[in-house]
């Protein structure tokens, strides 16, 4: 069963939210979703931009309050 | 995809030059490119093995990027490695000027390079210098 997870990279600026991704996708499994979290806006677009990059399916991003939401499922 | 090498030399001690080579390193690294990064001069001071001394900033960015939540550039070199199985050789004339053996540097560095290697190894990819 697929789980949700929430990576907290607010507060942390380029590339540390991506990073904190990558370390998370280590430890997922194929068909997880994750959601980042970030305050950086060069992250909200940089983020996309990878996914498309390495492979990984990018679902949606959304801002609420000066906070980045972007949502991914690990393909491989 | 594209995965043409990227060879970084790094010379500068200075914040910015480190902070932006280690993005670059760190970022390509982690996106699938190859990554071999070259470390000499000021910058190779930073990687002995507690050497806590904080690069000094060039202008106004290095002192804003000092006081904000910036991942630090050794963070990110570290991760380039970790994550993206970047290379990162010590220049070995460096090394050699310092007074500094192999096991005095991080532990996530190759062993000391000379230039002979680097230029073979940067021949066929696009060099960044900082």
């Amino acid at each position: 069963m697929a789980e949700k997870k929430i990576v907290d990279g607010r507060g942390s600026f380029c590339p540390g939210p991506l990073m904190e991704l990558i370390v998370a996708l280590k430890s997922s499994q194929v068909g997880d979703e994750l959601e980042v979290l970030s305050t950086d806006k060069g992250s909200a677009n940089d983020i996309p931009e990878w996914l498309n990059k390495v492979g990984h399916e990018y679902i949606s991003t959304t801002e609420a309050e000066g906070v980045w939401h972007i949502t991914l499922r690990k393909s491989k | 995809m594209s995965a043409s090498k990227i060879c970084v030399v790094v010379v500068s001690g200075s914040l910015e030059r480190l902070q932006m080579a280690a993005m670059v390193a760190s970022v390509g690294a982690v996106s699938g490119q190859e990554v071999v990064v070259f470390l000499s001069m000021n910058a190779l001071p930073y990687f002995v093995k507690g050497n806590a001394t904080k690069a000094p900033h060039e202008g106004d960015m290095g002192k804003l990027m000092a006081s904000k939540k910036v991942p630090e550039f050794k963070t990110l070199f570290e991760q380039a490695v970790e994550l993206g199985e970047a290379r990162i050789y010590p220049c070995s004339m460096a090394m050699d000027v310092l007074g500094v053996e192999q096991e005095g540097l991080e532990s996530y560095l190759q062993k000391a390079t000379g230039l002979t290697k680097f230029l073979h190894d940067a021949q066929d990819g696009q060099v960044w210098t900082f």
